[in-house]
């Protein structure tokens, strides 16, 4: 089984510096990159190969790099999306801690691809190891001539920099980031207009999640049908699944993209602990829906989790047992979401702890029917188009399919007046 | 008044960036670094420092939850409260902290060691629960533990 | 023009729109919130929620924010579509979690948009059973309440400040359901246009203070069309009255001047109009007239003026009516205006290069369309506000042009605009005396003395034609601004030049002139704009009459009995010594005005004038248009409009020329009829007798409470309400419920539209001119066809001069205005006398900030404090005009210290 992004990271975690990276073929594919495509070949190459983008939305990489102009003069701008705060979601972490310069590599092919003059990496505040390693890592790079004027003696040029945050979610969404990324506030831009014609400081910009242009160096040393046979479904690569919760072994891995939901859970997190019985999970972050028993074959890539009524999202998983009571699992969710609301649209800063506090007030026993009747409202109303960006029906996905899979938990609380969960932390 | 470390790391960020207002959130986390909160007056210097209204940064500086508009202890304690946190039992964690410190969140203690913040997810779920003080992350968190991770913050 | 078809019914719209504006200038009821017609779509309170379908068979369609979508040919949408009605009935029910429901005891409460959206979406019922979340308010100033509980967070207030009135002291603070809207702390706020926020803020939260200070809903008030009173520019207002006071000024919309905002001077300066220091009642000797020894008023006017020698001095700050009036009455050989020296040189200077020059005026609207401006000698912020907020509009022309070009989208998408636009700005120079608020949007701002200012001038038109006179002996410096600016001029399609009285200088007038006729030779379409001093200074120069300072020689030559003094102080148009000596050699003075004044102490007869708000007249602006205002309320006292006085007093004594003239239709014909200036003023709006469905134009609402009891302490019996026999407004709630000609809108009301917002039903168009055209007419066209003039005469360098400075005059919107300060806000916010200096002028004089300088002018003695400021022309004082406690001293003028 071949894993392209992790299998040169030592077990320990601890980051491959340039020159164990440059042993294991690190940097031949930007060396190949730079001598033999155009920025056009490369764009091709990574459409051909039909990756599609790692950071939840699954949108075709390729695709997005051809719609920057490339015909027009100024700076143009590449970010590498690692802010990474989806509850439930450590993956980018892995790469960013274990092999930074791969994600350089994909950074500096993708913006040669874009023609971009400046590249970002946007990272969590709390990646205090990550960051160093970055940071250590754009030093090397910039010393072994990968960055700045003249890369590699051609005729590219390329600055790199690292930005960390100050916290908020807001700051993954793309749009937000780039406000961010220009000292503002983190509120997410209308689209149209897309980064790519008008993104950082107006000018054409592509964001990609750090998993996704992790892959691109391999992509472009071994090609698109490489990178397709990694997988076992349609959607090729692998994929950096990772499960939490009351399970075995919880971690990440790399496995081929479609392995199934059972496969993840029981050979990968080594089944549920003693005295623990799985009731659900969310297959990917906290803005996913539920999946339950029923699902245990579906394939986690993503078409198959979308076929089974929820999103493959970032592909980390959080496991609900059966001791974690599912309303208080859902309003911690919503608790975060409504803190994490930028304010900037009225569904989502208003509703949001609207549902939160029904949800508190049905886990302190104070719940009615009618409230019931008004979360399902709000599942439907915060859905995608009716707010401003994704957080909103993000935020809906754990609610709807909880309402629809734990629904008699809901009325048991209301029933009883009180949590029937005598769980071991609440 | 920003000290010269200041001034001269700020006008270094300012050299990378196409427009002053841009090096905003960089400058208030150098003055959250040289002095763990960020005051009015600081606000006001940041301001002045990069051609934008005490209003305006302000406005950028109180929107993240992670630049701290008051003052904070020492050490701040960064628990996280997010999904797999709460399935693995952070509260037991919080309310073991809470013990100890006899301090809610968003308090310090008396002697100004600790301040007790709740955190969106860390990015550790495989290790909940977990929380952060300074820049040392702690994962896999027992109460019993705590005391002692404590003790190492003076 | 494209077709959409909103629930199956095809409606023909204008391309570049979104659905918001299509469906509302459409005449349809869609509720919004965060879209504003002149802020643009942001999509931020999603209150417009619309269906859009992919085609016919597509029953399901989409939820799309109306204000984000734009107009296509043969796109399908619904506004009654279950789904959208639904959503748009639950944004409202979001709204209100949060809102306090205090509509009852809220300002806002009868004209807020927030009721009127509730009402319309059909949300009735409260969900939510959770407790509020709730702020602490911040003290903000004189102007501006604040209740931030009532916010609904649609960033109106921020976008309006900040973004499109480059205020710095207004934002969004925190995040989540916890944002704020206020100041960093309590504080006034500074900006010259915060008191729109109380129009733009779509509920209670920003509030008119003065209002509140004489509480009465939009509803109670008895309102009629005005114009602005406090500058040249002629904003169009909105005054509403109860109980004999003036409560409110709000913006009358007219798409070729103001558009939706006004400035602060022009909000809250109106409560001159209510001000203790009112002349009430006719005075003769100080004593009440009716206890002259029984003579009556009009024979005791006879006595003054017949057989006498007898002048009559005009003002700027009255209308056309009673300026013509009085000269009617008088003679032109013997009117005079009552203007300053300087005022009345550089005022009829703009006017002869307005008239004989082809370059037009620009109106404000026009200004805001400009794409490259420069401005000679002006502190417009200060001198004619809003045309400040027209510079700021347009130095956004190019760099908006181009973002729209580059990132394809409409203008309309307001975020996406300002984005791509970042911190580009279209040309702007500014060369003043010292710093101007606007600098920061100029790409360059020079400070100079006006002469200096003047050179650049010249050396750009020159640069631009060399038909223009040469300057010689100009510095590298200035010859590198003049060959910039040029440049810049030269590569424009609408530059706009603006000067005016601001600078005192008419050498700086001049050489405006001659770079936008320089520009119009060129073939570039370039615009002027003069500021003018006040609100009719321009009216009152087209009528003619002598300088006030040959009245002066008249008087000396002993060949003056009696002056009339038509609204007007001249302790603010003449210097001390004059005016004193003025009033000493002349035996009768007989004043009309609003207030007690220095003047008012020398008059033999006072007689008590009717303000803006009690009067109808006509004023003409800075770029020649002629506006009518129209009376507001009937005062109940002796007061009433001087022209009607004056008519009073022509029939006394017998006037021929002033003979059937009764009516302010017969007066405004005999002036359209006898000055070829004014033809057509009597078309401006339509006369006394003008009726709809047989019915007149009520200035109170259907709505307006208590008629039958207001009166009760006086008589229990309802009065017969005062007849309006001037104009076709009424003072009742009875006639016509339609919409009124353009020019005569009392308020702006429709039904389930009680707010301001409900402009748009009086539109052709969202943003757009008024349903039968903006009101006013413009009286002077540019000549175009004749030779264009030029000026040659280029003024010597300023050098400073030891032991001298150069006095120039400093404007400032709270306080220069001469009946706004009787506005307890304004008077707040008024400097205090000072002389400004250069810190080398300080050290060269011995003084420090906060040192008093003694210097004499004319003879008189001024002690002033020193207020330092080194953008300050070295060698130059600046000194505050107009303050009430300021006495005049001419500028720019060379003084001894
Ligand atoms: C509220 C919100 C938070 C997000 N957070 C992240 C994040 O932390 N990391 C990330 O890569 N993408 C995040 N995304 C998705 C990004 O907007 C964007 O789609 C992604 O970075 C594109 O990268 P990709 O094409 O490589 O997947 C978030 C989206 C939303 C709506
Ligand atoms: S204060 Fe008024 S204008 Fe500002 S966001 Fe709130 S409701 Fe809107
Ligand atoms: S008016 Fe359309 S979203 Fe606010």
């Amino acid at each position: 089984m071949e894993r392209p992004l992790t299998q040169h990271i030592p077990a320990s975690g601890a980051a491959l510096h340039i020159k164990e990276y440059e042993a294991v073929g690190g940097y031949t594919a930007l060396r190949k990159v730079l001598q033999e495509f155009t920025p056009a070949e490369v764009t091709a190459r990574v459409k051909d190969a039909d990756l599609k983008g790692r950071g939840g939305a699954g949108f075709s990489t390729g695709m997005k790099w051809s719609f920057v102009p490339m015909n027009v003069s100024g700076p143009k701008y590449l970010v590498a999306n690692a802010d990474e705060m989806e509850p439930g979601t450590f993956k980018d972490r892995w790469l960013l801690e274990g092999n930074p310069h791969q994600l350089l590599e994909g950074m500096i092919i993708s913006a040669y691809a874009i023609q971009a003059t400046q590249a970002f990496v946007f990272l969590r505040w709390a990646y205090k190891d990550a960051a160093r390693e970055m940071n250590k890592a754009i030093a090397d790079a910039y010393a072994a001539g990968y960055l700045g004027k003249n890369i590699l003696g051609k005729n590219y040029s390329l600055e790199m920099q690292l930005h960390t945050g100050v916290g908020r979610y807001m700051c993954g969404e793309e749009t937000a980031l780039l406000n961010s990324l220009e000292g503002k506030r983190a509120i997410p831009r209308a689209k149209p207009p897309f980064p790519q014609v008008s993104g950082l400081f107006g000018k054409p910009t592509i964001v990609n999640n750090v998993e996704t242009l992790s892959f691109i160096p391999h992509i472009m040393n071994n090609g698109g049908d490489w990178f397709k046979s990694l997988s076992h479904t349609a959607d090729g690569g692998t994929k950096i699944y990772g499960v939490s919760g009351q399970v075995n072994n919880p971690g990440a891995w790399e496995l081929p993209m479609g392995v199934t939901m059972r496969e993840l859970l029981e050979e990968h997190a080594g089944g549920m602990k003693n005295g623990f019985r799985f009731r659900g999970a969310l297959p990917g972050g906290a803005s996913t829906d539920f999946l339950t028993d029923a699902h245990m074959d579906v394939k986690m890539d993503f078409a198959g989790v979308a076929a089974a009524g929820s999103r493959l999202g970032t592909g980390t998983m959080v496991v609900l047992d059966d001791h974690t009571c599912p309303v208080g699992f859902v309003h911690n969710l919503e608790h975060f979401f409504a803190q994490e609301s930028c304010g900037f649209c009225t569904p989502c800063r208003e509703g949001l702890p609207w549902t939160e506090k029904i949800l508190y007030a049905l886990e302190q026993g104070h719940g009615t029917y009618a409230d019931l009747d008004q979360l399902d409202m709000h599942t439907k109303l915060l859905g995608p188009g009716n707010t401003f960006c994704a957080l909103a029906p993000g935020a809906m996905e754990p609610l709807q399919s909880a309402l629809k899979y734990f629904r008699e938990d809901f009325e048991q609380h209301i029933k009883e007046k009180k949590c029937p969960y005598a769980h071991h932390s609440h | 008044m920003l000290s010269d470390t200041e001034i001269a790391q700020i006008t270094h960020e300012l050299q990378q960036v196409p427009v002053k207002k841009a090096a905003c959130i960089e400058a208030l986390k150098i003055v959250q670094q040289e002095r763990r909160w960020v005051s009015d007056e600081s606000i006001e210097d940041i301001a002045s420092l990069l051609d934008m209204s005490t209003a305006e940064v302000d406005s950028v500086a109180t929107f993240y939850n992670l630049i701290f508009r008051r003052p904070v202890g020492r050490h701040v304690i960064l628990l996280c409260d997010s999904i797999s946190c709460y399935v693995m039992g952070y509260t037991k964690i919080q309310n073991k902290l809470m013990e100890l410190l006899h301090i809610k969140y968003g308090q310090s203690t008396d002697d100004g060691r600790f301040t007790l913040l709740p955190n969106a997810c860390l990015g550790t779920c495989d290790h909940a629960p977990a929380l952060m003080i300074d820049n040392d992350l702690y994962r896999d968190l027992k109460e019993e533990e705590l005391e002692k991770i404590l003790k190492k913050y003076e | 023009m494209p077709i959409i078809h909103i629930d199956n019914k095809p409606y023909e719209v204008k391309e570049g729109k979104n659905l918001l504006e299509a469906c509302l200038s459409l005449g349809l009821n869609l509720p919004y919130f965060c879209w504003h017609p002149a802020l643009g779509s942001v999509g931020a309170c999603r209150q417009c929620a619309v269906k859009v379908f992919k085609d016919e068979d597509d029953k399901k369609g989409r939820i799309v924010m109306s204000c984000m979508e734009p107009v296509k040919d043969n796109l399908r949408m619904s506004v009654d579509d279950s789904d959208a009605k639904s959503f748009r009935e639950h944004v409202i029910g979001w709204l209100m979690t949060n809102h306090p429901h205090d509509c009852a005891v809220c300002d806002e409460g009868g004209s807020c948009h927030l009721q009127d959206m509730t009402v319309m979406t059909g949300h009735a019922y409260r969900d939510y059973r959770f407790t509020k979340r709730t702020y602490s308010n911040q003290y903000l100033g004189p102007f501006l309440n604040h209740e931030m509980n009532r916010c609904i967070q649609c960033y109106r207030c921020v976008r309006f400040y900040k973004d499109f009135a480059g205020g710095k002291d207004l934002d969004v603070f925190a995040a989540h359901n916890h944002v704020y809207f206020g100041r960093q702390q309590d504080g006034t706020l500074e900006s010259e246009f915060s008191g729109n926020l109380a129009e733009i803020c779509p509920t209670g939260v920003f509030t008119d203070k003065t209002l509140k200070e004489h509480y009465t809903r939009k509803w109670d008030m008895t309102s009629a069309p005005s114009v602005c009173q406090g500058c040249g520019l002629g904003c169009n207002i909105i005054a509403g009255e109860r109980y004999g006071t003036v409560r409110q000024i709000t913006n009358r919309f007219n798409g070729d001047v103001n558009g939706y905002f006004l400035c602060d001077r022009g909000r809250y300066g109106y409560e001159f109009v209510n001000s203790k220091d009112r002349i009430k009642a006719p005075m003769v000797r100080h004593s009440p007239a009716e206890g002259s020894n029984g003579i009556p008023l009009m024979q005791h006017i006879r006595s003054k003026i017949v057989s006498k020698k007898v002048i009559g001095i005009g003002s700027p700050r009255a209308s056309l009516e009673s300026n013509f009036v009085l000269k009617q009455l008088v003679g032109a050989d013997n009117f005079y205006l009552g203007v300053s020296a300087a005022d009345h040189s550089l005022v009829s200077l703009a006017l002869k290069i307005l008239q004989q020059g082809p370059v037009r005026a620009a109106s404000l609207q026009e200004a805001a369309a400009a794409d490259a401006v420069l401005i000679l000698g002006e502190d417009v912020t200060n001198t004619a506000p809003m045309l400040a907020l027209s510079v700021r509009q347009a130095v956004r022309r190019i760099p908006v042009e181009q973002a729209i070009n580059n990132v394809h989208v409409p203008a309309w998408q307001d975020a996406a605009v300002r984005e791509a636009v970042q911190d580009s700005k279209g040309p702007l120079y500014i060369l003043n005396v010292l710093e101007t608020k606007l600098d920061e949007l100029a790409k360059g701002a020079y400070h100079t003395a006006p002469d200096n200012i003047a050179r650049i001038g010249f050396g750009v038109s020159h640069l631009l034609s060399d038909k223009m006179p040469e300057v010689t002996g100009m510095s590298d410096q200035g010859k590198a601004i003049a060959q910039e600016i040029a440049t810049t001029l030269k590569n424009a399609k609408n530059p706009l030049i603006i000067a005016g009285y601001g600078s005192g200088s008419e050498a700086v007038i001049k050489a405006a002139a001659n770079v936008a006729w320089a520009l119009h030779d060129l073939g570039i379409d370039a615009m002027l704009t003069f500021t003018v001093p006040e609100c009719n200074s321009m009216g009152l120069e087209m009528l003619g009459g002598h300088r006030l300072d040959t009245a002066m020689d008249q008087v000396l030559h002993d060949a003056v009995d009696t002056a009339i003094i038509l609204e007007n102080d001249l302790y603010r148009r003449l210097n001390h010594h004059t005016a004193n000596h003025f009033f000493k050699s002349i035996k009768d003075i007989i004043l009309l005005d609003h207030l007690y004044n220095p003047t008012a102490e020398k008059a033999t007869v006072l007689l008590p004038a009717g303000t803006f708000a009690e009067s109808d007249g006509t004023l003409v602006n800075n770029e020649s248009r002629a506006q009518r205002f129209f009376q507001v309320f009937t005062p109940g006292t002796d007061v009433q409009e001087s022209w009607r006085w004056l008519l009073q007093a022509g029939v006394a004594t017998g006037n021929a020329s002033l003979a059937g003239l009764v009516h302010l239709d017969d007066v405004v014909s005999a002036i359209a009829r006898t000055c070829k200036v004014f033809a057509g003023i009597d078309t401006l709006t339509p006369g006394a007798g003008f009726r709809i469905a047989g019915q007149k134009i009520p200035r109170e609402p259907h709505r307006y409470s208590g008629r039958t009891a207001m009166q009760a302490d006086v008589n229990v019996s309802e009065p017969k309400p005062p007849e309006d026999s001037d104009t076709a407004l009424s003072f009742t709630m009875e006639g016509y419920r339609g919409t009124p000609p353009s020019a005569m809108i009392p308020f702006f009301w429709s039904p389930g539209w009680n707010s301001v917002q409900s402009v748009n039903k009086f539109q052709v168009e969202t943003g757009g001119a008024l349903r039968d055209g903006n009101p006013g007419k413009r009286l002077i066209a540019p000549n175009v066809n004749g030779h264009t003039p030029f000026f040659t005469q280029v003024p010597e360098p300023f050098l400073p001069l030891a032991g001298h400075l150069l006095l120039v005059p400093l404007h400032h919107i709270y306080g220069s205005e001469e009946l706004s300060v009787h506005t307890p806000g304004i008077a707040e916010r008024m400097p205090a006398p000072y002389i400004m200096l250069h810190s080398e002028d300080a050290k060269r004089f011995q003084v420090a900030e906060g040192y008093l300088l003694h210097f004499i002018e004319n003879g008189h003695h001024y002690t002033l404090p020193v207020i330092i400021n080194d953008t300050l022309q070295q060698g130059a004082a600046g000194i505050p005009v107009g303050l009430p406690n300021m006495e005049i001293a001419e500028a720019p003028q060379l003084i001894k210290i």
